[in-house]
């Protein structure tokens, strides 16, 4: 790096003297962006957390805005002129509104430091309208703000004056805000402000991705790629799992059996970040540290439900080195620096590769020492997952998800703004929005009928033409009918449709929940949020752990949870979900090889290791490329299990096809239940009877048809497709986020999203909410994506084992059964219980209690009586 | 709905008719079906029960203009339905004026007998009310299932609301103790069968 010259012609004088006089040099990578910026070039910074990549993207921009045509005269001759514009130089996008205050925190000290004339400001949802009217009047140089900020900018009518002169786009954690619909609504806003702004650099600051040249597609509208411009990588992180011998728990989330030891690692640092997958567990870990917390460590929780007041006080708190621990969940997944960070524990399975290394990254923001991890599975296939992800790691590979396919409700939405910015002509914006790279292959077809559905609702029924929201007038121009149109686009901007949560608020306990309602003596301290679907399953008394703390339910009053403080000791609702992420393909693969490759075993704890080799003994070894599925009988029934690897999501929509199948062919299925690695089945009917038979075929059971008609038919019923309909519903504006003035009368007056589906299905089962709703379906909650590649992989290659007993993998799943639908006390015993009987049972050498059969031998197609 | 064998009365609350298309008209554009899937099941009733009276509780339609908002063919059949027996419309909350070209008879309230119809419950001795769109909740095996119901005591019965984009109201809410009189019961809509519950043992929202 020959950059100590002080005559480096990329950086100013002023510049290099600010870097030396605080003992820095420049990196490299920032001299890169200043040599793409110099070359009108837009470009793509891949930087590990810490290696200032926020300044790299910024310093162009500084140095442009501290230059005045006067002191370069040259330049001004240029067709790039450098000049000081009155308009916006550099818009700044994050994807949190604290990370966009973080940086303007982190601009001022050059800014201040070298005495720049550079006007940064920030615009949020908490900005205030007059500093908004003064923003889109006279804007700053450099404006920070989010993706939905911008949308409404670029929604209104002062958009082309605002973004004219507009030099450069920031984007900072793209690779965070490329994977969901919120990437989707971004990239046709880059697509509006290249068309507004024909001169606009990108520059794209990521964390390492999969496949860097889709960022780089994504980050130019129009088929001009980015350039990329990699960091120097940091340390080798140091990576391990945590070993718990013979007491690996063959089931469950809860990590409980590693508290003691988490507890040890964190009073042996400074300061430790405890990664959780869940709200619900960081609530139990959180919880139970402090159970035995004798040593008063400063332990502190942050959630994504959690009052923002309270988590702003935590985040301070762990800014100022005040804290030696902090329990959090995806809500500390971003960029912002937290002071420093010792230690990272992992708790439960990593789930991705990518995220697990940036959570990783944590630990340690200076580049080059190592970050520390360490994984602490809560389960013997936990156990395989951490340890694929640690040779994953090793390698640096990556598992990021491939670039989405834009969705059409926001295509819908974005439409809707566009016509309340000024009109648009419909082939322009057409050209515009393909230079999208989700939308590059978005049909004309697709496209004008979304300009139908913002118009009319694009019912085949045209009933609402007097009532169209937009029309297009004698010039071409597309245009809003109404302004109050505008107010309605702008009430409901934005992708991020949270399932619909309510406050939770303590009062003081009561005897009956009646007293609580009707307005009175119900003020009190607000804890945060939950899921609305969470607290319309708790029925009034009910206990529940949240914001660490054991609380009662008492009943819902308008949007709020009214909770009490209660003495009780366990909560009797075990969990609420949040934050659940499914398992990637890229791991599921490495537990899959791990699984089938014994020599690679010696790397794993003995427990795991002997619960393998009595799977090979007693069953045999799931292969890359097959599927096993193993059949037996236990307690009357017939259980069918099976190891897909393919995550939780794609297990449960299988789980529904084959009871489907099953029932049709008269085997009468009970229940199914799903684990991100496993499926398990149970019947009344004897399956081993009709495979042996030749009734029924495997190779039937799991054809790739099964996606056909039973996955339609299925999909009419189930909630899951109608929470899909619901997210495109709130997205593309058919129904309202919230009715203005109507909050107050509540909740009984939003329209029932459910209703809308039932009678679209019936009556436009092709209505393009409909189509929206089924790609997301695809490809979200019910993974039919991955389930379809699943099942053609494994065609004509099924493994199937007849059993006389439980085999040692089918364990884990089998103990999940029950652990969702059984509440209450009694129900841990009970579980407990049923867990020793089938461990004995798995593990056993004796014969088991039926019909005997040669131990550890294979017992293919044997029929059994049927026990009833 | 409610059939009444002796009086061969049929008796349906709350259709809301254009519901949709008043919302639409507000530039919420919902799918415009709601009128005809309302029409279409009141019809399979009227063709099993074939009755010689319907009287619908009131908020027959959504407001008061919904009545021109409807589309010729659900305006032929709906007056096609009324062929042949008395077809009574109770003014309600939501369409509190006569509607021109719907046929049928306008009123406050009906009697028969001891028995009241209204839109919304009065001081009489035994009322068969709407309005209120009563829906009950329940816990069944930890899940917690929500249906719409009739809420019922001895002096009023409350129809669930028939409009296919109707939502439903909590009868835990304390706006139904206070006409209820006293201890009452939700009888809620399963797919083929009604299931009835103490009031008080149904949850609050």
């Amino acid at each position: 790096m020959a950059v100590n010259m002080p005559d480096n012609p990329l950086l100013p004088d002023r510049f290099f003297r600010w870097f030396a006089s605080h003992g820095w040099q420049p990196h490299a990578h920032q001299l890169a962006l200043l040599e793409k910026a110099r070359a009108a070039r837009s470009s793509l910074l891949i930087a590990p957390t810490g290696g200032g990549k926020t300044l790299a993207g910024f310093l162009p921009s500084l140095i442009e805005l501290s230059e005045t045509p006067a002191s370069h005269p040259k330049l001004s001759s240029a067709a790039r002129t450098l000049r000081r514009s009155r308009g916006l130089h550099t818009l700044y996008l994050s994807p949190l509104k604290a990370l966009a205050a973080d940086i303007r925190r982190n601009l001022e000290r050059p800014i201040g430091e070298m005495d720049l004339p550079i006007k940064v400001e920030m615009r949020t949802g908490d900005t205030p309208l007059s500093a908004r009217t003064r923003q889109r009047q006279h804007p700053p140089d450099i404006l920070l703000t989010t993706p939905e900020q911008l949308a409404l900018l670029l929604a209104s009518p002062d958009a082309p004056f605002l973004f004219r002169d507009l030099k450069r786009v920031v984007l900072d954690e793209l690779h965070s805000l490329v994977i969901s619909k919120r990437g989707d609504l971004l990239s046709l806003d880059l697509a509006r402000l290249k068309a507004l702004a024909p001169q606009v650099q990108f520059v794209g600051l990521s964390a390492t991705v999969a496949n860097p040249e889709e960022l780089c597609d994504f980050l130019v509208p129009g088929g001009a790629r980015a350039d990329l411009v990699f960091a120097r990588e940091g340390a080798e992180p140091d990576v391990s799992v945590l070993d718990f011998g013979a007491e690996m728990p063959w089931a469950g989330h809860s990590s409980r059996y590693a508290l003691a030891e988490i507890y040890k690692l964190i009073e042996r640092q400074k300061m430790t970040l405890v990664f959780v997958n869940t709200r619900s567990q960081a609530e139990m870990v959180f919880r139970e540290l402090w159970n035995i917390n004798d040593k008063n460590l400063a332990i502190a929780l942050h959630h994504g439900s959690l009052d923002a007041t309270r988590r702003r006080k935590v985040e301070a708190a762990m800014g100022a080195g005040k804290l030696r621990a902090v329990v959090c969940t995806s809500s500390l997944d971003l960029g912002i620096d937290w002071g420093d960070v010792d230690l990272v524990i992992h708790v439960g399975a990593p789930k991705g590769i990518s995220r697990l290394q940036q959570r990783i990254g944590r630990a340690n923001h200076r580049i080059d020492e190592p970050s520390r991890g360490i994984l602490v599975p809560s389960n013997r296939f936990e156990v395989l997952e951490c340890r694929a992800a640690v040779e994953a790691l090793a390698r640096r590979t990556q598992d990021t998800p491939p670039l989405r396919t834009g969705s059409l409700d926001v295509l819908s939405q974005h439409i809707f703004g566009m016509a309340c910015g000024g009109g648009f002509d419909a082939d322009e914006l057409y050209k515009e929005v393909t230079s999208a790279a989700p939308y590059r292959k978005l049909s004309r077809k697709d496209f004008d009928d979304a300009i139908d559905f913002i118009a009319t609702g694009g019912y085949a029924l045209r009933v609402y033409e007097r009532f169209a929201r937009i029309r297009k007038g004698a010039d071409n121009i597309w245009r809003l009918t109404h302004p109050r149109f505008a107010r309605q686009y702008r009430m409901n901007v934005g992708t991020i449709v949270e399932a619909a949560m309510l406050r939770v608020r303590l009062i003081r306990g009561s005897s009956k929940a009646q007293e609580t309602r009707g307005g009175v003596a119900r003020r009190g301290r607000m804890l945060g949020q939950v899921e609305e679907y969470f607290a319309e399953n708790l029925a009034p008394g009910d206990t529940f752990i949240f914001g660490g703390e054991i609380l009662k339910f008492e009943g819902i009053s308008e949007n709020e949870v009214l909770v009490s403080r209660t003495k009780s000791a366990e909560p009797k609702i075990p969990a609420y979900d949040g934050g659940k992420f499914p398992l990637s393909t890229f791991l599921a693969e490495g537990v899959r090889k791990l699984i089938a490759e014994p020599e690679h075993w010696r790397v794993l704890p003995a427990a795991v290791r002997d619960w393998l080799e009595l799977q090979a003994l007693h069953s045999e070894l799931p292969q890359p490329g097959n599927l096993l599925v193993e059949t037996f009988w236990r307690g009357g029934r017939n259980y069918l299990v099976c190891y897909p690897f393919e995550g939780r999501l794609a297990h449960q929509t299988l789980g529904m096809l084959l009871t489907r199948r099953l029932e049709r062919a008269k085997l009468r299925p009970l229940g199914f239940v799903a684990t991100e690695y496993s499926l398990a089945v149970w019947c009344l009917g004897d399956v081993d009877g009709a495979i042996a038979a030749g009734v029924l075929s495997l190779d039937e059971l799991f054809s790739e048809d099964i996606l056909g008609d039973d996955l339609e038919a299925w999909l009419a019923e189930t909630a899951l497709m109608k929470r899909s309909f619901r997210n495109c519903a709130l997205i593309s504006g058919l129904v309202e986020r919230r009715f203005p003035g109507m909050e107050k009368t509540g909740r009984q007056v939003t329209i029932s999203t459910d209703l809308l589906y039932d009678v679209l299905r019936k009556h436009e089962p092709d209505h393009l909410l409909m189509r929206a709703a089924r790609a997301d379906a695809a490809t979200g909650l019910l993974d039919i994506r991955r389930l379809g590649q699943m099942l053609a992989r494994v065609k004509g290659r099924i493994a199937h084992r007849s059993l006389d007993r439980v085999s040692p993998l089918a364990v884990p799943v089998m103990l999940e059964i029950g652990r969702e639908t059984v509440y209450g006390e009694g129900a841990d015993a009970l579980l407990s219980e049923a867990a020793e009987d089938l461990i004995r049972e798995a593990t056993s050498d004796a014969e088991p209690e039926r019909p005997a059969k040669p131990t550890g031998t294979r017992t293919r197609l044997r029929r059994r009586a049927v026990p009833r | 709905m409610l059939y009444w064998p002796d009086e061969r009365t049929l008796i349906v609350s709350d259709l809301h008719f254009e519901k949709a298309s008043f919302f639409a008209s507000r530039g919420v554009m919902l799918p415009p079906y709601d009128t005809a899937a309302t029409l279409d099941a009141l019809a399979r009733l009227i063709v099993l029960y074939e009755p010689s009276r319907v009287i619908a509780l009131g908020d027959s339609f959504h407001d008061s203009a919904g009545g021109a908002r409807l589309s010729p063919e659900n305006r032929a059949f709906l007056l096609s339905l009324q062929a042949g027996r008395e077809w009574i419309w109770i003014t309600g909350n939501h369409d509190p004026e006569r509607i021109e070209q719907i046929g049928g008879e306008f009123c406050e309230n009906f009697s028969r007998g001891d028995v009241v119809f209204r839109h919304q419950p009065g001081d009489g001795a035994f009322e068969i009310v709407g309005h209120f769109h009563p829906a009950a909740r329940v816990s069944v095996r930890g899940r917690s299932l929500r249906r719409r119901c009739f809420a019922s005591s001895d002096r009023k019965l409350v129809l669930p609301a028939f409009g296919s984009l109707t939502g439903g109201f909590n009868i835990r809410d304390v706006v139904f103790s206070t006409f209820m009189g006293g201890d009452f019961f939700a009888h809620m809509l399963a797919t083929e069968q009604v299931f009835s519950f103490s009031a008080a043992n149904c949850l609050p929202d």
